[in-house]
């Protein structure tokens, strides 16, 4: 197992690699410069260049990149020009966000999604099963930041349950209370499709399981109804959700972005985008490789935890 | 029905069942305390030093937290004394001697005087100052005349500009000329954007990343302390969630309202504030080749957009229609005798016929939003269509701002018949003498990007420039506006009006026509 880890670690380096190039090679093609973004009307040709060099732009693209590369292997992802901090400081804040949201949204899919899943499966055709089929359906066919933007008219504007938007109060106690409270409305709405897509899966997935010997005889064997569905038959079936939930997590990364603008969430996503409008390269490349490095080990992790589960799987 | 207007009943039908999941996690949304105004801005400020920034968005909090040695008069874009109390220019128009308020102190508690005021400017200037590297200083520029900065007395300063330069006044005036605090500098660094000290009417407190920016107010302020406790500045990056904040009361006044948006603020519960701003909005024509290098065809396309249901229909009234190139927010220097291009299409037809260029085929650069553009592509349709019911052939071609710029600042030569841009400027001279001149032709670095040339023009912003007297500088630039609206270089489309909204808790706000945000009078209950 060791050995099948590592394995996989070591067949990351190319891809982040990969990743560097691409990432960096897509902002020095868009176009239009951090220089002209700063300036805006006031971009002279003249200005262009003094600005240019002061941000030391003025090198060649190899030399470019591999000056970048070279500070981030030694920690050192460069200072953001649009935002004057850090970028790695600004990458983990957001990012620690973005995992707050996109965590509990995940949590919440894994747990409705299985559930609801399960629920259908076990009464086919029954009411509870077209009830959670039609919801499902309508889940899956609304777009997340529509939804997101008709929570906040509905329980923030019209009723005042919840805050707008942002994470935490302007005024007031940070705490858990605080937290979840600005948290429920952009946790629900990015929820809200992977759920659906989950639940589907998980319906066939059981209903694939029910029909097998071993339920027969568990039921044979007097096993209550209750122990069959959540103890033997979704065992089994976890063997084929766990990689739709692993897939899933992805989605909910990247659909956080919606999320994050609709909500004003200070994550990763939004930051991404601001970035990306005003050109601030090393933020976007800093991010974009610190978020896919994220997603490269999480697959990883994925991957190990099914092979643990399903011994099938050669390690 | 408005969206925004559901019965009760409705709402607590469908928002039952997840009120019973979440308790008594509800009523979040507290009211914001009295004396705090919150402020809902568009974007995260980059730096609150004032020489390192550009953007609109970050001169909101700058003009509260520091001050110039001048400032504009409330309610004008006239200069007014501000840590300057008075000061004397040179006949030749060179040299200007500033005499400096006595007892101000920075925040930090650092004197102000005139060794304070060499620092700012030498720091953005001279390249070899040990802080010029807490730059870059991107409109250091706005200074470049600067020669030399000389120390008279501690109270007494003194610029030698290389050439006479008549808007070096109004530059002070511009966030760029603000005064920071050289002791913070030498104790921040490059760090000096997150520490500001300045000596305005509020205090730095607090940056909270992605948040909000916190400032309290100055009990020590020297023109007199502001009645607000703290003002928080909180950036909401979409027009739709600011829109929604303020109507959930999570903040007290927001700035730059979209025009859609502008009806649900109606009734007792808000005021919608209106100010018409140093803007100007215009189609420049390429007057070096194809059908608009004939004057006739220039003025035939400003007879033939119908600009007042563009800024009625399309921009819901949030602009003015421009009659010429300098807006009228400039009072001392626009000619108020100029009427805007009437729409009236069969004129526009019997131009195009006299030129001879029937049918013409036209190729148009739209962008699909940018700094003061308003709603460009909308705009860009609007007039597409006009264009074509006078028998031309109009092709849009849609870019993102900042590619956009690559494109037009060079010139259109080659390339387009016609593009839009918008400017917003704080001196009337800026925008024509960087657009206008024969001399501001891309290939000599400025923004004159339809290659329109008239000698009689470039002698006027010529003479108005090296004038220091307001009186002659205005006639000057007044007939520089007669002739560039008959030449018609561009069309002259639209005059925007900022807007913002506030609460009924607050009293004592008013726009600018500068565009900036003065907080130093207002009053929250």
């Amino acid at each position: 197992m060791t050995g099948y880890i590592l394995k996989r670690l070591l067949s990351a380096i190319p891809v982040l690699f990969g990743i560097t190039i691409i990432v960096f090679l897509i902002m020095a093609l868009i176009p239009g410069d951090p220089a002209t973004a700063i300036l805006g009307s006031f971009a002279t040709p003249e200005n262009v260049e003094k600005l240019n060099r002061d941000l030391g732009l003025d090198k060649s693209l190899v030399q470019q990149y591999f000056i970048w590369l070279g500070n981030m292997l030694t920690g050192d992802f460069g200072t953001s020009f649009a935002l004057n901090r850090p970028v790695i400081d600004e990458v983990l804040e957001r990012f620690n966000a973005t995992l707050v949201l996109a965590g509990t949204a995940f949590v919440l899919c894994s747990l409705f999604g299985v559930a609801a899943g399960v629920i259908s499966a076990a009464n086919q055709y029954g009411w509870a099963d077209k009830g959670i089929t039609f919801v499902v359906l309508l889940g899956i066919s609304i777009p997340s930041f529509f939804l997101g933007m008709m929570m906040i008219l509905f329980f923030a504007v019209n009723l005042r349950w919840f805050p707008v938007s942002g994470m935490w109060p302007i005024y007031g106690d940070r705490d858990f209370g605080a937290l979840i409270s600005h948290l429920t409305l952009p946790a629900i709405a990015l929820a809200v499709v992977a759920t659906g897509v989950i639940a589907r899966l998980a319906r066939s997935a059981m209903l694939e399981v029910l029909r097998q010997d071993f339920i027969r005889t568990a039921r044979a064997k007097g096993v209550d109804e209750r122990g069959v569905i959540w103890r033997h038959a979704l065992k089994a079936a976890m063997v084929s959700i766990i990689p739709v939930l692993g897939i899933q997590a992805g989605f909910v990364l990247s659909g956080a972005v919606y999320i994050e603008i609709v909500f004003q969430w200070p994550g990763v996503g939004r930051m991404l985008v601001d970035a990306i409008l005003k050109r601030d390269i090393l933020l976007v490349q800093g991010g974009v490789v610190f978020v896919a490095a994220c997603y490269v080990l999480f697959n990883i992790a994925v991957d190990v935890a099914q092979s643990l589960l399903d011994p099938r799987i050669k390690t | 029905m408005s969206l925004f207007s559901f019965t009760r009943r409705t709402l607590l039908a469908s928002g039952a069942a997840i009120a019973l999941t979440l308790g008594g996690v509800g009523g979040a949304a507290a009211q914001t305390p009295p004396g705090v105004l919150i402020v809902g801005q568009i974007a995260e400020p980059k730096a609150l030093d004032p020489a390192a920034v550009t953007a609109v968005n970050d001169f909101r909090i700058l003009m509260n937290v520091y001050d110039g040695l001048v400032r504009y008069k409330d309610g004008t874009l006239e200069v007014e004394p501000a840590l300057a109390t008075d000061w004397t220019i040179s006949e030749d128009g060179t040299e200007y001697t500033f005499n400096l308020r006595d007892g101000v102190v920075f925040h930090d508690g650092s004197a102000f005087n005139a060794e304070a005021v060499k620092f700012n400017f030498d720091r953005m200037l001279d390249e070899e100052h040990p802080f010029h590297n807490t730059g870059p200083f991107p409109l250091a520029f706005f200074f470049s005349a600067v020669e030399n900065i000389e120390v008279i007395d501690d109270l007494t300063v003194k610029f030698t500009l290389n050439a006479p330069y008549a808007p070096f006044l109004s530059n002070l005036a511009y966030p760029t000329g603000l005064i920071v605090s050289p002791a913070a500098v030498e104790q921040h660094g490059a760090d000096f954007g997150r520490n500001p000290s300045g000596t305005g009417p509020f205090t730095f407190a607090e940056w909270r990343s992605n948040e909000a920016v916190v400032v309290e107010g100055n009990p020590d302020y020297w023109d007199g302390a502001p009645s607000l406790q703290a003002v928080v500045f909180r950036p909401i990056t979409d027009a739709n969630t600011r829109t929604a904040e303020m109507l959930a009361g999570g903040i007290d006044l927001m700035v730059e309202v979209p025009p859609v948006a502008l009806s649900q603020f109606e009734g007792d519960l808000y005021t919608v504030h209106e100010q018409a701003g140093p803007h100007v909005w215009f189609l420049i024509l390429n007057a070096k080749e194809g059908p608009f290098a004939d004057v006739r065809v220039r003025q035939a396309a400003n007879y033939a957009i119908n600009k007042e249901a563009i800024v009625n229909d399309v921009l819901e009234g949030t602009a003015d229609v421009a009659a010429g190139p300098t807006p009228p927010a400039f009072a001392w220097a626009y000619n108020p005798d100029l009427e805007p291009y009437p729409y009236d299409p069969d004129k526009a037809r019997e131009l195009i016929a006299e030129a001879g260029v029937e049918g013409a085929e036209l190729t148009f650069y739209v962008t699909e939003g940018g700094s003061g553009m308003l709603d460009p592509v909308a705009m860009g349709t609007a007039m597409q269509a006009d264009l074509e019911a006078v028998g031309f052939d109009v092709k849009i071609e849609t870019y993102e701002w900042n590619t956009f710029l690559g494109n037009v600042n060079p010139g259109l030569e080659g390339k387009a018949d016609m593009a839009q841009m918008a400017w917003m400027t704080n001196d009337p001279d800026t925008l024509p003498f960087l657009a206008l001149r024969t001399s501001a032709w891309p290939d000599e670095g400025g923004f004159n990007s339809g290659y329109y040339s008239n000698p009689r023009v470039d002698e006027l912003l010529e003479a108005a420039r090296a004038a220091t007297d307001q009186k002659e500088r205005a006639s000057l630039y007044k007939e520089m506006q007669t002739i560039v609206q008959k030449d018609a270089p561009w069309v002259f489309v639209a005059n925007w009006k900022q807007n913002a909204v506030t609460s009924d808790r607050v009293e004592g706000f008013a726009l600018q026509p500068s565009f900036f945000l003065l907080l130093d009078d207002v009053v929250k209950n």
